[in-house]
């Protein structure tokens, strides 16, 4: 139970960070956080059923374990992809406050 | 059969296919008339080797009269496609009767490309010429094998695009465009008849295809069965160009000669003759339907052969002709006697194509259509002479050559059914006698009238009109082979009718010859009285067309334009562009570009939904 109060917190205080930060690292980081608590949901959930369910226990490998392993691997490509269009940003302009990226409007 | 591969549809796909091909590579395989015209000519091929190889499958077996019961011992059905539970696919039938008109289809398709090789060769239409000829030659195909009325009905929609566009093929002389959209608009009244008369049937059986129809029909209501019947014809009216829908074919001569050959003479206006041979059983429970046929036929045949008199254009007695041959067809399908319909549609397709194709060879080599112009044409184009009379021989009905057998046998069978018909049946039989020795005559006998030196077509030209000379002279002999293996039962024909109508004809040509003698002497475009004219115009029948009918029809059109097009229409139609355009920019303000004001409603709708589903889920 406690785990689901750390991983709500987890994501409340990411969604916390991306709504009032200005500064665009701050934000993916924050977006770090959120899927941070997204993952102690998965595992914790998952270790959660082996400990209802002792069929699981046995198992050789928990597909829970598989599926958060990927989730990790593919946040670190999708932070390094944030980070590299972040820099080419700031080459080319200089600043990287997201209040100022507005041209994409109607 | 789970792939299309079937020989009745290898035989329709090959030649669209070859049409593709020809549309596409045509102009980037240099130069094309080298190649295009042998590649199209593998369609009508395969058409021909397909009917020859049925015709060989079923004379082994036993022929029955019902034509759908023999069409039914080799049909199938390939699968076009299947998803789930429901699978479309494509029935075949394939009986004696279609497989002769395959053979047909095939020969003459391949005789008039062989022709267009010389016709054509300089034109710069050449491509789009061959590659519209091969998909003429598929849809025609379509039409015959198709093993449901709704094949045929597709491939009839699809013969009559192809006319359109070869009627329309000098696209640039506005009176081919207008020739070519008068064709596809008239016989789009058949065809409205037509559908309507599947319709009937596919409310009153719940099916379209030849086997089911023919199971159902004995449970029908004789209302339903006459109806059907009744729209049936009037779809084969239109096509074949029967009065009075036949107001077309005339024009339609705007066409390349060869094309005139191929579809309004031998294939895609027997087309109706076909269609009312092919699902006989509907007529036979339909004596009004018989007698429209009659009626109708009668007076094609008999109008047609008056009006061909006056023509001064070699292609527009030829036409008329047709519209009165096609007649003769009628008739007899109206007394009952498909088989010997069928019979006179085949040597017609044989003397008329080459009729055709001679005049065609004509025109090329004189440079001009007007009978007037020409004139000793015997000496210059000996060979072109000697098909021609073969061709006019057997039109008009002289012994031993086809048209002798088949139009006696007409003529016979109209004579026990309908008497007063069969009389003038045998009027027009004599007018038949009139204008071929008075078309003889005025072009190839006599001193030349023109003054361009005409001289002889080249061996492209020649060979098929050799080969259909051969079919003209000899097909009437295997008559009453081809009426056996239809499942009918030959009759003799009878002495004194053979015997009247070969002497009317020939008094018929006697005059002719005169008239043609009297004609050539005078200077051409005059000496025509105010009746002649009056015959000439084919009775002025187009201008009744036109008052009764288009004209009412654009002034209705007219005004629907102005009241329900401007303001119904046109208000529906601006008044939605005018509310998206307003909603849209009213949105786009939504659009600011703060990224972090995006989450917020992001967040927010989730949460809604969340909250929804929770309280909804409850």
């Amino acid at each position: 139970m406690s785990l689901i109060f750390l991983s709500c917190a987890l994501f409340g205080l990411g969604l916390y960070g991306i709504l009032t930060r200005r500064d665009i690292v701050a934000i993916l980081a924050s977006i770090e956080v959120m899927m941070g608590g997204a993952l102690v949901l998965l595992v914790g959930l998952g270790s959660a059923a082996r400990f209802i369910k002792p069929a699981l226990a046995t198992a050789a490998a928990s597909p829970v374990e598989g599926v958060a392993l990927m989730v990790v691997v593919i946040a670190a490509a999708e932070a390094a992809v944030g980070l590299a269009l972040l820099v080419a940003i700031a080459r080319r302009r200089g600043a990287v406050r997201i209040d100022e990226l507005t041209e994409v409007k109607g | 059969m789970a792939t299309l591969v079937n020989a009745p549809w290898i035989a329709v796909l090959l030649p669209a296919l070859l049409a593709a091909v020809i549309a596409l590579a045509g102009r980037a395989v240099r130069p094309a008339i080298a190649w295009v015209a042998w590649v199209a000519m593998l369609g009508p091929i395969a058409v021909t080797v397909l009917g020859i190889g049925s015709l060989m499958a079923i004379g082994g077996a036993e022929a029955s009269g019902e034509p759908w019961a023999s069409a039914l011992a080799s049909s199938g059905a390939a699968t076009w496609f299947s998803a789930g539970g429901v699978t479309l696919s494509l029935p075949w039938a394939v009986d004696s009767l279609t497989a002769i008109m395959l053979l047909v289809v095939g020969i003459v398709a391949l005789m008039v490309m062989i022709f267009s090789l010389g016709y054509m060769s300089e034109d710069p239409g050449f491509v789009r010429y061959y590659a519209l000829l091969s998909l003429f030659t598929a849809s025609m195909t379509l039409l015959v094998v198709g093993g449901s009325l709704l094949t045929l009905f597709v491939g009839w929609e699809l013969v009559g695009a192809c006319s359109y566009l070869l009627i329309g093929f000098w696209f640039t002389k506005p009176s081919a465009a207008a020739a070519a959209t008068k064709a596809f608009l008239t016989t789009r009244v058949g065809d409205v008849g037509l559908m309507l008369g599947l319709a009937v049937l596919w409310t009153a059986t719940g099916s379209l295809g030849y086997a089911e129809v023919s199971e159902a029909l004995p449970t029908l209501a004789p209302t339903a069965v006459t109806a059907a019947a009744v729209l049936l014809a009037i779809g084969a009216m239109g096509k074949s160009a029967q009065f009075p829908l036949h107001i077309w074919l005339p024009d339609a001569m705007e066409g390349p000669t060869p094309v005139s050959a191929l579809i309004h003479a031998a294939t895609m206006v027997a087309a109706g003759v076909f269609l009312v041979a092919r699902i006989w059983p509907v007529f036979e429970l339909a004596p009004a339907a018989q007698t429209l046929l009659l009626i109708v036929g009668t007076i094609s045949a008999l109008g047609g052969s008056v009006i061909a008199v006056a023509q001064t254009d070699i292609k527009k007695v030829l036409a008329y002709s047709t519209i009165s041959q096609l007649g003769f067809m009628f008739a007899a399908l109206g007394v009952g006697a498909w088989e010997v319909a069928f019979f006179h549609l085949v040597t017609h397709a044989a003397f008329k194509a080459l009729l055709f194709l001679t005049a065609g060879s004509v025109i090329h080599g004189s440079g001009t259509q007007e009978l007037a112009e020409m004139g000793g044409l015997r000496k210059a184009m000996p060979v072109t002479f000697v098909v021609w009379l073969v061709g006019v021989a057997a039109l008009a009905g002289v012994p031993p050559l086809a048209g002798f057998f088949s139009k006696d046998a007409v003529l016979d069978v109209v004579w026990l059914g309908a008497p007063v018909a069969a009389v003038a049946l045998f009027a027009a039989t004599a007018l038949t006698g009139l204008y071929s020795a008075y078309a003889t005559r005025l072009a190839f006998f006599g001193e030349s009238r023109s003054k361009v030196h005409a001289h002889e077509s080249s061996t492209a030209m020649l060979v098929p009109l050799a080969v259909l000379a051969v079919g003209a002279a000899t097909l009437g002999l295997l008559g009453e082979r081809l009426i056996a293996a239809l499942g009918e039962h030959p009759e003799p024909l009878s002495l004194p009718i053979t015997a009247i109508a070969v002497v009317l004809a020939a008094g018929g040509a006697m005059i002719g010859w005169t008239l043609g003698g009297r004609m050539a002497s005078v200077a051409p475009g005059t000496g025509r009285s105010k009746a002649t004219m009056f015959v000439f115009s084919g009775f002025r029948f187009d201008e009744l067309v036109r008052t009764l009918v288009i004209t009412p029809t654009v002034a209705m059109s007219r005004g629907l334009w102005a009241i329900v097009d401007r303001f119904v229409i046109d208000g529906v139609v601006e008044g939605s562009a005018y509310a998206t355009r307003r909603a849209g920019s009213r949105l786009s303000k939504a659009h600011s570009g703060d990224t972090q004001g995006y989450v917020v409603i992001i967040v927010l709708t989730v949460a809604v939904m969340l909250a929804a589903t929770v309280w909804l889920g409850r």
